[in-house]
């Protein structure tokens, strides 16, 4: 059978994503310079790219199975912050931190998940309170053990070289991270079984159940994986600039969500692709970096990533109500 | 005389004060169509859960093939052959037809940490089945759901509970939202089931399609059975009277007549 017309080509969630990526490029080529595209303007995308693009994965997954993580914005300054006080302030082992960053997102993803599934409140909701919630502890604590809101932290080289180096002296090295990490979200999403459970989830949760799959398990999973993920992006963050503040990540919250929708996830659930998520990723850092290259005013990329958001989610649905009125022709 | 596949005695359930269900007594055999009938809020949908084991009967028992049995939620219900296929198909629109045929039993490929979801096999074996049940429309498994008509997603549903071997098919209004083509498409397919010995369980308050596809019929009148009775033993119009609650619908249709002829011509002043 072939799969590569045109028309099935645009079928697919990530067409508009795909689409969308070519008129940033073209717009930011028209308007500024081939020079982001050059190695050194790429790193400026590809490192915001990477860093949001690590949240924004998990976070879709949870968007396809009709759920949402904005707890997200106080990991990613808790992860960091977690290894710099045990490590940085504490003197432990840089490991002793890491793995303290990981187990912290762990714990906030299971309360995340436990929560959403037993009180059926909205994910929005119960993120929103532990948004909150981390905030406040992140805040309390730090100054009550180290007496300020930023923590100095010199990782040991090796942490430093896995986790926080600038590759070609201005690639972060989680751009890596970021690859390695989508090749196993589309093994698991799209060629194993389980991703099939994730979209059957978000598509209407009660068959799902019905058909056996473990729908509670799943989705807190799914709220382990996106808190961790923040968690990871943020202890890296804190390797690479060896420092850790209690503020940042609140702009992930929305950005990531942005990316994911360009990228052709449905918001109700039930629709949507890895590929697709990492088109919208790299098309929103493009146009937060592109900027730069042209003559424009810095302030005018708020109104270009707004327009953009509009126009790729009209797009998705008209891709979408084609893919819906598919009908192979008569032989 | 044959064992029923499923049959209910004197089954009562009551949520809290409300009773709503009283003394049912049913049974379904293999290769029969049992319609349940019955108005608005006679507690259909009531026995129905009770049979897939969404509830459980507050007093009364349950027996599959004569034995009794308890089931502690819908998926041991599946487990022992009963099959739901709801009004709207209970399926995912924006999955394909593969893939939500096959969802939570996926066929895989390759081995160990690398197993990878079969879409040939599951499309084909999907498309298979439905054509089996005479959808021979249907001929790829990459469409999605969501693009099939209200007749072809019952169908489809219908031909998956079928496939994963379902014995007591219930189906919840099938034909309520369908057109007229559409319908008499899905009687088609509830008569298929039949022919392959299914025992179906068919809930509507159409009775000219009941009266097609129907062996058997239960009228269930605020929550006990009115009326059980074989095919071909009442009229359609003693059905719909029984449905109404008993009241005449004859009587009722007269007044409305009536009614209409008085607004047409007016009586002279």
């Amino acid at each position: 059978m072939n799969n590569l017309s045109f028309g099935n080509l645009l079928r697919r969630p990530e067409a508009g994503a795909f689409l969308g990526l070519i008129a940033v490029l073209v717009f930011f080529v028209i308007f500024g310079s081939t020079k982001f595209l050059e190695p050194a303007g790429a790193a400026s995308w590809l490192n915001v790219a990477a860093n949001l693009g690590i949240v924004a994965l998990p976070i879709g997954l949870l968007m396809i199975a009709g759920e949402l993580d904005i707890s997200i914005g106080a990991m990613i300054p808790a992860g960091s912050m977690m290894v710099a006080v045990l490590s940085g302030h504490y003197d432990l082992p840089i490991w002793v931190g890491m793995l303290g960053s990981l187990f912290l997102g762990l714990g906030v993803g299971l309360i995340n998940g436990i929560l959403v599934v037993r009180t059926a409140v909205p994910s929005l909701i119960v993120t929103l309170g532990t948004l909150f919630a981390v905030q406040g502890l992140l805040l309390g604590f730090s100054v009550l053990v180290t007496g300020t809101t930023s923590v100095a932290l010199t990782a040991d080289p090796l942490a430093k070289f896995i986790f926080g180096q600038f590759v070609g002296g201005s690639f972060q090295v989680i751009i890596l991270w970021w690859f390695a990490i989508i090749a196993l979200f589309i093994f698991f999403v799209h060629y194993s079984p389980y991703g099939n459970w994730i979209f059957a989830m978000g598509g209407d949760k009660v068959s799902a159940r019905n058909a056996g799959i473990p729908t509670t398990r799943l989705t807190i999973i799914l709220f382990v994986l996106s808190a961790t993920s923040a968690s990871f992006v943020g202890m890296c963050q804190a390797i690479l600039f060896n420092s850790a503040q209690v503020s940042g990540g609140m702009t992930f919250i929305f950005n990531s969500i942005i990316s994911v929708v360009v990228g052709g996830v449905l918001l109700t659930g039930g629709f949507g692709s890895v590929i697709g998520i990492f088109f919208g990723t790299i098309t929103f850092a493009i146009v937060n970096q592109g900027i730069y290259f042209t003559t424009f005013d810095r302030n005018w990329s708020s109104l270009i990533i707004g327009i953009m958001l509009l126009l790729a989610v009209l797009m998705n649905n008209t891709f979408r109500n084609m893919a819906l009125a598919y009908r192979p022709k008569k032989k | 005389m044959i064992t029923p596949i499923l049959e209910l005695r004197n089954v009562d359930k009551s949520f809290g004060p409300i009773d709503v269900l009283h003394d049912i007594s049913l049974k379904v055999h293999a290769g029969e169509v049992l319609c349940l009938l019955g108005d608005n809020g006679a507690g259909k949908s009531t026995l129905i859960k009770t049979m897939a084991g969404v509830f459980k009967p507050s007093s009364g028992e349950l027996l599959m093939d004569g034995k009794p049995v308890e089931f502690r939620g819908p998926r041991d219900a599946q487990e022992a052959g009963i099959s739901t296929v709801h009004q709207f198909g209970g399926t995912f629109p924006l999955m394909s037809i593969g893939r939500s045929f096959f969802i939570g039993v996926e066929p895989t490929k390759g081995f160990g940490p690398f197993k990878v979801y079969d879409r040939k096999k599951a499309n084909e074996i999907a498309v298979k089945a439905v054509q089996e049940f005479g959808i021979t429309r249907i001929d790829d498994g990459d469409r999605l759901i969501g693009g099939l008509s209200g007749g072809e997603r019952q169908s489809l549903a219908i031909a998956r509970a079928v496939h994963f071997g379902a014995r007591v098919l219930i189906l919840d209004e099938p034909t309520a939202a369908l057109g007229v083509k559409e319908a008499a498409h899905v009687l088609r397919i509830v008569l298929e089931a039949r022919r392959r010995g299914l025992a179906v369980i068919f809930i509507t308050h159409q009775v000219t399609h009941a009266m097609t596809v129907g062996d058997h019929f239960a009228v269930l009148i605020r929550g006990a059975v009115a009326a059980d009775f074989r095919k071909g033993e009442r009229s359609r119009e003693e059905i719909t009277d029984l449905m109404a609650g008993g009241e005449a619908m004859a009587e009722l249709e007269a007044e409305i007549e009536g009614h209409l002829a008085a607004q047409h011509n007016p009586p002279a002043a």
